[in-house]
């Protein structure tokens, strides 16, 4: 330790001072400097700096076209989604026509077969009115013959002569009343 | 002198200032315009690793860059954009050449921050060229753009008429001031980081020659070099960073001298 | 004797051009602290002001550096 203490303490005694005011070494530096300079700014200005511009170009490029191509795609994925939204709605349109359509047949079978079973609903009731009309009638002319008869029977019991006539008469009288 | 005493008294050795010694890589000879020196061989290191990030780095020249490629678009980017948004989008033809300041003295300052290393932007000589040759390409772009009406950059228009000799005087000392300052910020951060350190460093060893005090003062040497390093990388960049923002609002007064 | 005292003068006079970096501490911390409150204000306009954050810092700083350097060359200069 101590040995080297002394060396250093030599050395720094050899050189004194700042070496950077140390003129004799000016001339030198400065033309490494030089040097170094031309040859980093040549470096650099030839094969460096063209390289470096042209890849961030061709990358600038590389992501322009990605964009466009993405836009592309996105434009023609709206596209397809219209399409389908289109094609949605058409099948929904004709699926609603063809409801309606049949709807509609059905309704005028529906309404057809109504109709028909209205119409013999009422042919039979007209028929079955008249029958018992022509029933009713039967029953009236029956009832009017006995009551005749009867009347007669019972004229001719007490005795009297019974005037078909007039019984016929009575009978229609009393039958309305 | 107190570094005196101390070598006498306890054998701390301090010589913050011998990092910063131009010496012969070979042989002991004087220091000449040519011989090969150690600041050859760290400015030479710095080529290098500049060619190995912005040559070797992108010689994929791939769509999706890799890691070293990314860190060379990175500084690409950032100094693109520092020029043309400081000193306007006419002044995008010296971007190669503020590239290439940035370049070497960012490299010089990391490099230099290697224990051993020699920081080449610690001196004088080296600052003071790069703030020359700025302000020299400031000035002359400045007259071969506006001519004579350059001057008016120290013609304040915008003043009061008395004031305005008063205020070119001071317009005038101020921009020849600027390589001075220019250099010497560059040189003063890079040196007083690395003689901190190294005083610091010199205190670390006192653990070895007085176990009492070296218990108190050596762990504290050690994390105060940790903690000023990593100011020093932090400085390392700023520096760099300043240094070229500056050259690019010089050069903004250039293309465009009206106040 | 006498190189002594220049000797001691010189020490002196480093001691003091510290003193200078204080100065640069204090513009350094203004110049940060302004800077915060302004982008805590409107920290949409901060980005675009880092440089000029950058650029004042450097000024203030190249002070300090200053009397660092007056500093160190009376010490190892003169």
């Amino acid at each position: 330790m101590a040995s080297e203490t002394h060396n250093a303490a030599d050395a720094a005694a050899s050189a004194p001072g700042m070496p950077q005011l140390d003129f004799s070494t000016f001339g030198n530096q400065i033309f490494w400097l030089m040097v170094t300079l031309v040859v980093i700014y040549f470096v650099l200005s030839r094969i460096a700096l063209p390289r470096i511009a042209a890849v961030l170009a061709e990358r600038q490029g590389t992501i322009t076209n990605d964009l466009a191509a993405a836009e592309d795609l996105k434009v023609k994925a709206t596209e397809a989604e219209e399409a389908y939204n289109k094609a949605l709605a058409d099948a929904r349109a004709e699926a609603q026509t063809i409801i309606a359509q049949a709807k509609a047949e059905i309704q005028a079978d529906l309404d057809d077969a109504t109709a028909k079973a209205d119409a013999e609903i009422a042919a039979k009731l007209v028929e079955s009115e008249k029958k018992i009309a022509e029933i009713r009638e039967g029953a009236m002319q029956s009832v009017k013959d006995v009551a005749k008869d009867t009347a007669k029977e019972i004229v001719a019991a007490m005795g009297g002569k019974a005037d078909a006539r007039t019984v016929t008469a009575a009978v229609n009288a009393r039958m309305k009343g | 002198m107190a570094t005196e005493a101390h070598s006498d008294e306890g054998g701390l050795v301090f010589h913050p200032m011998d990092q910063f010694i131009v010496k012969p890589l070979f042989g002991d000879g004087p220091v000449g315009m040519f011989t090969i020196t150690n600041v050859t061989l760290w400015m030479a290191l710095s080529v290098i690793a500049i060619i190995a990030l912005m040559v070797m780095g992108t010689s994929g020249r791939s769509t999706i860059p890799g890691r070293v490629q990314s860190i060379g678009e990175l500084a690409y980017g950032f100094i693109y954009k520092m020029v043309e948004d400081v000193a306007g989008k006419d002044a995008v033809g010296f971007f190669p050449y503020i590239m290439t300041l940035f370049m070497f003295i960012v490299f010089a300052n990391f490099l230099g921050l290697l224990p051993a290393a020699f920081t080449t932007t610690s001196h004088i000589a080296v600052t003071a060229v790069l703030a020359l040759l700025v302000f020299v390409t400031v000035t002359v772009v400045g007259f071969v753009k506006h001519g004579m009406g350059f001057l008016g950059l120290f013609w304040v228009s915008s003043a009061p008429l008395p004031l305005r000799p008063v205020l070119a005087l001071i317009e005038v000392i101020s921009y020849f001031v600027r390589p001075v300052s220019h250099s010497i910020r560059l040189m003063g951060n890079m040196m007083a980081g690395h003689a901190v350190m190294k005083v610091f460093a010199a205190f670390a060893p006192m653990i070895l020659l007085s176990t009492g005090l070296g218990l108190l003062v050596t762990p504290l040497s050690v994390i105060a070099i940790a903690a000023i390093y990593g100011l020093e990388i932090l400085v390392a960049f700023i520096q760099a960073y300043v240094f070229t923002i500056l050259t690019c609002v010089y050069l903004k007064d250039a293309l465009h001298p009206a106040h | 004797m006498e190189g002594d005292i220049v000797q001691m003068g010189a020490y002196i006079g480093a001691g003091l051009a510290c003193m200078g970096m204080g100065g640069s501490a204090i513009g350094v911390g203004n110049v940060a602290g302004n800077f915060l409150s302004g982008a805590l204000r409107n920290p949409s306009a901060a980005a675009g002001q880092t440089a000029t954050l950058f650029i004042g810092i450097a000024f203030a700083e190249a002070l300090g550096i200053f009397s660092f350097l007056v500093a160190l060359l009376l010490m190892f200069a003169v």
